[in-house]
């Protein structure tokens, strides 16, 4: 049993170590935004901010989380910069499926917290995220419309 | 069977087998696909042409029972039902926009769901599906009348009402308004008695230049939720009481598990609930879906042996080498697919001949949400089934065939799509369902089953590995005199719905080699099938994938021979086709002016491709500029212009052309589903490139309304992408690609 502070509230997941943190948000916790698109850190669907920082949980193990504060997109708009992500992403219309979405705004948070005036060299480097609806694009202007 | 025991494989005859619906009588078919009774507007001639109208009066013409699709709510908000699946295309907010026109309400104030089956959704020619970019220019005409007969009905009640004739009344976005006594009533307090009203069959239409949704670019509906989580997949259902399930397939595609082989060890892992054998595979249940996918992962089982060698099966030595060999030495004479002049008469006095092979290999479409699905059996005898398709009621009929229930039993909830590409048709052991199905019989207990990554690059269906043989004649101005094209493979019409569509040459194998708009006076095209032993496909765009790819790479082989400019030589083959004359300049235009190159931008070489295609009623010119980078492909730009002969939403549009150029780059730079002794190599996005960030071009989207019928959206953006590229690179290099994808190729020449 592992207690995680999520979006401000510790919750207790019961999971054996080794248990990637997504499927603990997703199965344990009930908290389905963050999704699951390849288990080993290559599309970062399952992004979520640990202590701030931009991580794909999909290779987080529960046990590493600690005392570390956990934000995922459910409470995305509870946070300044991410409200202005979230307006930016409506605004240019971004999202096709949608699925890798989530991950993206989390990334695009995460850059924006850390750098609040990114090049295209800093937006190229932090949004790795893959989309194969190629949304790619829209993503660079949105952020860039987020910063502005 | 309790619900610890594993399967008895004889419940492989309940599911699908690759052969999926081919084994279907056409009848029972399109009888649960359609309501047989309905099909006389899909099936113009012959028997079932009497047998529609003999008994049509008892079921509604698709598109027209206002019920079956609109409930008008008190707080203003419509609720349409949609016939068709949203999955990135925009269908809902496009249907949400040609209702809310007609209806007179705004699109912003539509809640759109996917209908569940019947047959009032049978749209697309009698059928329902969402594929073929179909669905708009499919529902188009009959989504107008259904708003417009609504909009009649909710008039006549408030007439009623207010005491008053209709003709004193008019609407205004959502409200009924009586104007000589300012007086008027929300639809939300109309729509009880009006949906009483009979609905009148000739309503008029608004005349189109009085649209005030219809051509605009409105909002999506969905991307709010779909920018903060609140967007719900098959991923992520859940009902009560249900288990996880993990599943491992045969790596070899038609072996079996014959016998679990520690069982006891799995069982007692943390959370297992049960361990089964299914058709083609091993699965676990669980508490959790990731103890599952633990304790499936430690499951081991004495699989059945392959065939030893051959390409009738996935053979131990069957490879995507193997396959490609075969339809290249295939000697099969195959059908004429497309035929005009006298092309043996034209190489016989040609100046010059050439002649090349291309291919395309294997693809998965790799859409970011792996499949899932859950099963619940119910008390009373049904199932629920929340299952990501394209086809809800032919779902509806093979999870019927695989539970024992008749399909009137059988709920179908249809999800969002986390991107499909035609992944979500009905493709035998490629689909998760019957695995669900089986297992909640098993369990007692409602199952979701879901596929790892892993399992998904294993197991999807895949676009068909594809050769087509080219070979033109030059007279000796360098004009194209004949072309002759043989294909040899395997289409998905063909392989899944080969008994409803019953054309000797599979359209699907041969889309992008026909129908070319080309004035080349002999043609003599041939198709020769020659099945896969994988699951083969529908991927984005089908055919026109790779046929496009192959024809328009050829063309700029065929302009070469003959010293002409590649852009100067298809203006003077079209000069007999103004529409397609009208989008080859406007690409032209939109890049700038046409130049092929080689010129240097930043001190690199940097040269420009074009092509053009067809695709499902459309039509496309496409610019590519690319250059090379470390001996590989780096584009830079993408200029597409598509006449799709008119729209509902541009912004919509230009987003489906730019997402298709992009899946077009991906496929055509990176991607290839490789077999190696009968299993499949790439298991995950690491080995499996797709189109990143990195390579993203600029896309400059133009889009032409000629005014012919409308074509579709989703897909004709990809197949002018990958010969554009193609071109591009050869004007860089002097060296041809015939084979796909780029990657493969070492690039010199910048």
């Amino acid at each position: 049993m592992y207690d995680v502070d999520v979006n401000g509230k510790v919750l207790k997941a019961d999971a054996e170590p080794g248990t990637p943190l997504l499927w603990v948000l997703r199965d344990t916790l009930g908290m389905i935004g963050t999704k699951y698109g390849c288990g080993i850190a290559q599309c970062g669907a399952c992004t979520v901010l640990i202590d701030g920082q931009a991580t794909r949980s999909c290779q987080f193990p529960i046990e590493a989380v600690e005392q570390s504060k956990i934000t995922t997109i459910e409470a995305i708009t509870e946070d300044e910069v991410g409200r202005k992500v979230v307006e930016a992403w409506v605004a240019a219309q971004v999202p096709q499926c949608g699925y890798c979405q989530s991950g993206q705004v989390m990334a695009a948070t995460a850059l924006l917290k850390e750098t609040p005036k990114p090049t295209d060299a800093d937006i190229s480097d932090a949004m790795s995220n893959l989309c194969r609806c190629g949304t790619y694009n829209a993503i660079a202007a949105a952020v860039r419309q987020a910063a502005a | 069977m309790n619900a610890h025991s594993p399967f008895d494989l004889d419940a492989a005859t309940l599911v699908p087998t690759p052969d999926g619906v081919a084994n279907l009588s056409r009848r029972r078919f399109l009888g649960v696909a359609a309501g047989a009774l309905v099909l006389g507007v899909a099936l113009p001639t012959g028997k079932a042409r009497a047998q529609a109208e003999g008994a049509g009066a008892i079921a509604p013409k698709p598109g027209t029972r206002v019920p079956a699709f609109l409930e008008i709510r008190a707080d203003g908000t419509v609720k349409l039902l949609s016939p068709f699946i949203e999955g990135g295309q925009g269908i809902n907010t496009a249907l949400a926009q040609i209702v809310g026109e007609e209806l007179d309400v705004n699109p912003a104030r539509f809640v759109v769901e996917c209908a569940p089956p019947g047959p009032d959704y049978a749209l697309v020619n009698g059928l329902r599906l969402t594929g073929g970019s179909f669905s708009t220019r499919s529902s188009y005409g009959a989504m107008r009348r259904l708003g417009a007969t609504a909009r009649e009905m909710l008039i006549r009640a408030a007439a009623a009402k207010l005491k008053v004739q209709d003709g004193e009344l008019t609407t205004e976005d959502g409200k009924v308004v009586h104007a000589a006594s300012g007086r008027s009533i929300g639809y939300g307090d109309l729509a009880g008695e009006a949906l009483l009203l009979q609905p009148k069959d000739d309503v008029p239409l608004r005349e189109p230049k009085t649209f005030r949704y219809i051509r605009q670019p409105v909002a999506r509906l969905d991307v709010r939720d779909k920018s903060t989580g609140r967007a719900i997949y098959a991923i992520d259902q859940k009902v009560e009481g249900m288990l996880y399930a993990a599943v491992q397939h045969a790596a070899v595609l038609g072996t079996e598990p014959k016998a679990l082989l520690n069982e006891a060890d799995v069982k007692a892992m943390p959370g297992v609930h049960s361990v089964h054998r299914l058709p083609g595979a091993i699965a676990v249940a669980a508490d959790t879906w990731w103890r599952a996918r633990k304790a499936v992962e430690a499951l081991k089982a004495d699989w059945s042996a392959p065939a030893a060698q051959g390409v009738d099966t996935v053979s131990a030595e069957f490879s995507s080498e193997t396959m490609l060999a075969a339809l290249k030495a295939s000697a099969e004479p195959g059908l004429p697919s497309e035929t005009e002049g006298d092309a043996d008469a034209a190489f016989a006095k040609a100046a010059k001949i050439i002649e090349a092979d291309y291919d395309a290999p294997y693809l998965a479409h790799a859409q970011l949400e792996p499949p899932s699905s859950i099963a619940r059996f119910n008390a009373d005898g049904t199932l629920d089934l929340w299952v990501p398709n394209q086809m809800p009621e032919l779902f509806q009929m093979i999870a019927g065939q695989t539970a024992g229930l008749t399909p009137d039993k059988v709920k179908i909830h249809s999800p969002l799509l986390g991107g499909f590409f035609g992944r979500h048709f009905m493709y035998g052991p490629a689909n998760p369902f019957p695995q669900a199905i089986l297992l909640a019989k098993a369990t007692g207990r409602p199952v979701k089953v879901l596929w790892s990554r892993e399992e998904e690059f294993l197991n999807d269906a895949v676009r068909p590995l594809s050769f087509s043989r080219f070979r033109a004649a030059l007279d000796g101005a360098g004009n194209p005199t004949a072309l002759e094209v043989r294909t040899v493979g395997e289409g998905p019409i063909g392989r899944w719905f080969g008994s409803i569509f019953k054309a000797p040459v599979d359209s699907s194998a041969v889309e992008g080699i026909v129908e070319k708009p080309y004035a080349i006076p002999n043609r003599k095209m041939a198709f020769a099938k020659l099945p896969h032993p994988v699951t083969i496909a529908f991927w984005r765009s089908v055919g026109h994938s790779m046929n496009d790819f192959f024809y328009e790479s050829f063309l700029d082989e065929i302009a070469d021979a003959g010293n002409k400019d590649p852009y100067a030589f298809r203006l003077a083959l079209l000069k007999d086709k103004p529409r397609h004359l009208t989008l080859l300049k406007a690409v032209a235009d939109l890049s700038g002016g046409w130049t092929r190159g080689p010129y240097e931008v930043d001190g690199v070489k940097r040269a420009r491709g074009v092509a053009m295609a067809s695709p499902f009623g459309s039509e496309t010119a496409t610019i590519a500029e690319a250059s090379i980078e470390d001996g590989a492909a780096r584009v830079h730009r993408l200029w597409i212009a598509i006449d799709p002969g008119s729209i509902v939403n541009p912004a919509i549009v230009k987003a489906q052309v730019e997402s298709a150029a992009a899946l077009g780059l991906s496929s055509a730079l990176f991607e290839q589903v490789v077999y190696k002794d009968g299993v499949r190599q790439d298991r995950n996005y690491d080995s499996y490139k797709i189109l990143a960030r990195d390579h993203m071009p600029e896309v400059h989207v133009a889009i032409v309304e000629s005014g012919a019928p409308m074509g579709g959206i989703g897909e004709p953006g990809l197949p002018g992408v990958p010969p554009a590229v193609a071109n591009a690179l050869a004007a860089l290099t002097g060296e041809r690609i015939r084979s796909l994808p780029i990657a493969k190729a070492k690039l010199s020449g910048a």
